[in-house]
């Protein structure tokens, strides 16, 4: 990443350089507690995964054997199937509505009532991910849901029939808008603020309508935001673990122990005793992360500084 | 930044390269390990004051804690957990690493006889199997042997005995005598004799039930009590599948066909909301001893003296009757521990006293002590009549064909054939997909798995 980086901050690092001698030791001092932290709960347990995929369990050498041997297992494609679907589902709804919902928050909502549906959207968010899928294990449940009618009208009448295969992709993905959306709002809708006023003048003196002011100024000024968001969220939604993990143990085992990656690398490690298979599938998904995260931040320019 | 591009794809080449140049590396295959099982262990140095940690489920807890009033110099420390129930992996987990860090195991613990199966091999080469061998003086063989038939075979392996058996639960037929008298109707006591039954109240009274089979352990009550062989373990090593067998598509015919009829449930009689919207329609159920105490007392709340047991069905023109087993805790000892004798004396008191056994909660697989909680009326005061009979024989005909393999039975039931049922395929069209997935999660932990 500092590859990419260097041919725009060449000239600011001098700046850095003569900041950070003026300011003493406060500034390392202030990240020292992040670094020490992200040493030791983040660094080394990646790199201590590493080397778990590439021994085996008796500290030999492997190669890309570990990597052969998950990819290999029956569980994996599916898994990686799943989480597929499920993030395009996830990403297309919160690109989507949490822009649309900013827009029309910013632009078409008088101010008070956009500030009270900006406290609603975000309360969701507010609760902790596993009390959230249990508010979502009563939504879901005819027997007990207050939306019962619209499950019946759609052919459900059990919670079985509600967690059929086909549907859980669409029903994890559910859950994390309807936790993870309403922050999102919030944000873009501050991003919306930072566009000068005058600009969005300019358009209308121009004839811009609502639809071209958001299609050709608004959404343009904040990509960065937009692909800040989707590199996140396709980071969280790779790793999916709680929502399927509790509704395997809710709906009896009917979801899939090994619905997602995650859970598969939960299986191998803590049923199967197998760390080197599960430290395999992490760094599959790191891999994929990172992946995707680079091409997003290569493609939409995020990080460059001259631009702003 | 073409440049970086190109650099970051060099070293990716590059690292992929060194792996595949390293083909010649070490295998990957972590169950080539257990090929290395040791028979013997070697125990800890033995300490008589040692403390003894004891993990239990909350149902076992009181007996645990009235072990320790009776005996206070034991020290003790006692730990509630979840049993291993409902196919929990959390001992497993726990032990795992436990096995890593090399400290923490409890010495004694109470568990699903499944979990005998990885228990009593070790985790990995450097591990040592968890479960001591309780028959290498630890109990003596006397007290074995008076364990009901079969009961102590998930404690077996490679010839040793790895836990003492704490309560059975023998698959038998439940049935609402009051409801049963009042519509007039025979207690079956064949599979055919049940199938015309639930043919006849569907059409009679529908809406009553004469099973369910959407709970996660329903395939134990009806499949393995039919002799369906869907995961024999024909030795430690190798796994036999074979649903397309007579009596899996015996058994799979006649539920598809009281599915069809509307006296089986697709749902499961532990299933969200079945107490409240079918509880009092259940006429039969076909499934484990505890179900008396745990479905129609507790979750049904059906009235003191309407349910009743019956000995297990069996297939017409077969001498002999097999049940299934749903279930029904054992007790293990730590190879780790410290301070074995101690242990061992804990888990024998609870799996063989009378004192402890004639108030347990579930019937308990030790012979003298299923006597024992059979003499004592608070057993059986709920019952329309009297229970022990049917308990009694089920409880010696367990099939033992039915192996405790290294992965859940569970699994693939509730997460392929019940989601495919309920999507409205019959049970028989499932078949093959259910061995297909016992198959591939036998293979992925080391079984060969035969299909004959």
């Amino acid at each position: 990443m500092t590859a990419l980086d260097t041919p725009v901050v060449v000239p600011a690092r001098r700046a850095t350089v003569r900041r950070a001698r003026e300011g003493g030791l406060s500034g390392p001092l202030f990240v020292s507690g992040y670094v020490v932290l992200l040493l030791a709960f983040g660094v080394l347990p990646t790199l201590y995964a590493v080397y778990l995929a590439f021994t085996n369990v008796r500290g030999q050498f492997t190669g890309l054997n570990q990597f052969l041997r998950v990819i290999q297992d029956y569980r994996f494609w599916p898994a990686f199937g799943n989480i597929l679907v499920y993030l395009v589902f996830w990403l297309l709804l919160i690109v989507v509505l949490t822009v649309g919902v900013a827009i029309v928050l910013r632009s078409r909502m008088p101010a008070p009532v956009s500030a009270a549906l900006r406290f609603l959207y975000y309360i969701p968010g507010a609760l902790a991910g596993v009390a959230s899928v249990l508010v979502w294990l009563f939504m879901l449940d005819p027997s007990v849901s207050p939306v019962n009618w619209l499950l019946n009208s759609l052919g459900l009448t059990t919670f079985a029939e509600v967690l059929a295969p086909g549907h859980l992709s669409l029903i994890f993905a559910l859950i994390a808008f309807w936790t993870g959306a309403g922050g999102w709002i919030v944000v873009m809708y501050g991003a919306l603020n930072n566009i000068p006023q005058e600009v969005l003048e300019a358009a209308r003196m121009d004839g811009a309508g609502p639809w071209r002011m958001a299609l050709h100024i608004q959404i343009p000024m904040i990509r960065k935001w937009i692909v800040y968001m989707v590199i996140l969220a396709f980071a969280a939604g790779t790793q999916l673990f709680v929502e399927p993990q509790l509704l395997q143990t809710a709906s009896l085992g009917r979801v899939s122990p090994t619905w997602s990656p995650n859970q598969l690398a939960y299986s191998y490690a803590f049923q199967h005793g197998d760390f080197n298979g599960a430290a395999a599938i992490s760094l599959v998904l790191l891999v994929i992360g990172l992946a995707g995260a680079g091409l997003l931040v290569t493609r939409s320019g995020l990080f460059k500084v001259d631009e702003s | 930044m073409k440049s970086s591009q190109r650099r970051l794809v060099h070293a990716l080449t590059a690292v992929f390269a060194t792996g595949v140049l390293a083909g010649a590396c070490a295998s990957a295959d972590p169950n080539a390990a257990s090929e290395t099982t040791a028979a013997s262990f070697t125990p800890q140095p033995q300490d008589a004051n040692a403390k003894i940690t004891v993990w239990t489920d909350s149902t076992r807890l009181p007996s645990v804690q009235a072990y320790q009033k009776a005996n206070p110099n034991v020290p003790m420390d006692i730990v509630t957990y979840d049993g291993s129930a409902d196919g929990s992996t959390y001992l497993q987990t726990k032990v795992q690493l436990f096995d890593r860090t090399g400290s923490g195991w409890p010495d004694a613990v109470f568990a699903s006889p499944t979990d005998v199966t990885w228990a009593s091999q070790p985790t990995s080469p450097s591990a040592q199997a968890f479960a001591a061998p309780v028959d290498e003086g630890l109990v003596p063989a006397d007290t074995l042997k008076n364990f009901a038939t079969g009961s102590l075979a998930p404690c077996q392996y490679n010839g040793h005995t790895y836990c003492e058996r704490n309560d059975i639960a023998q698959v038998v037929l439940w049935y609402n005598k009051s409801l049963l008298d009042q519509f007039g109707y025979q207690v079956p006591t064949t599979w055919e004799e049940y199938q015309a039954l639930g043919d006849k109240v569907a059409k009679e009274h529908p809406g009553y039930l004469v099973g369910a089979i959407g709970d996660t352990n329903s395939h134990e009550s009806y499949f393995w009590s039919a002799q369906c062989p869907a995961q024999q373990l024909t030795d430690a090593k190798t796994l036999r599948s074979d649903l397309r067998d007579p009596h899996c598509t015996k058994m799979s015919g006649l539920l598809d066909d009281l599915i069809k009829a509307g006296s089986v449930s697709k749902q499961g009689f532990f299933g969200q909301g079945f107490a409240k919207d079918y509880g009092s329609k259940v006429l039969m159920a076909y499934g484990p001893s505890w179900y008396g105490q745990y479905l129609f007392n507790s979750a049904f709340k059906t009235p003191a003296g309407q349910i009743a047991a019956a000995a297990p069905l069996k297939w017409q023109g077969e001498s002999q009757t097999f049940t299934g087993n749903v279930g029904g805790g054992v007790w293990m000892v730590s190879s780790h521990s410290k301070n074995l004798k101690a242990a061992a004396a804990l888990t024998t008191w609870l799996t063989t006293s009378d004192d402890n056994l004639k108030a347990a909660p579930t019937y308990p697989a030790y012979s003298p002590g299923a006597k024992a909680w059979l003499a004592n009326p608070a057993n059986k005061d709920y019952f329309a009549a009297d229970v022990s009979g049917p308990f009694q024989q089920a409880a010696n005909e367990v099939w033992t064909g039915w192996g405790n393999t290294k992965f859940s039975d569970a699994t693939a039931w509730s997460s392929i054939v019940l989601p495919a049922v309920t999507a409205g395929r019959t049970l028989t069209e499932t078949l093959p997909a259910w061995q297909s997935e016992i198959a591939s999660e036998a293979k992925s932990v080391g079984y060969t798995v035969t299909t004959k």
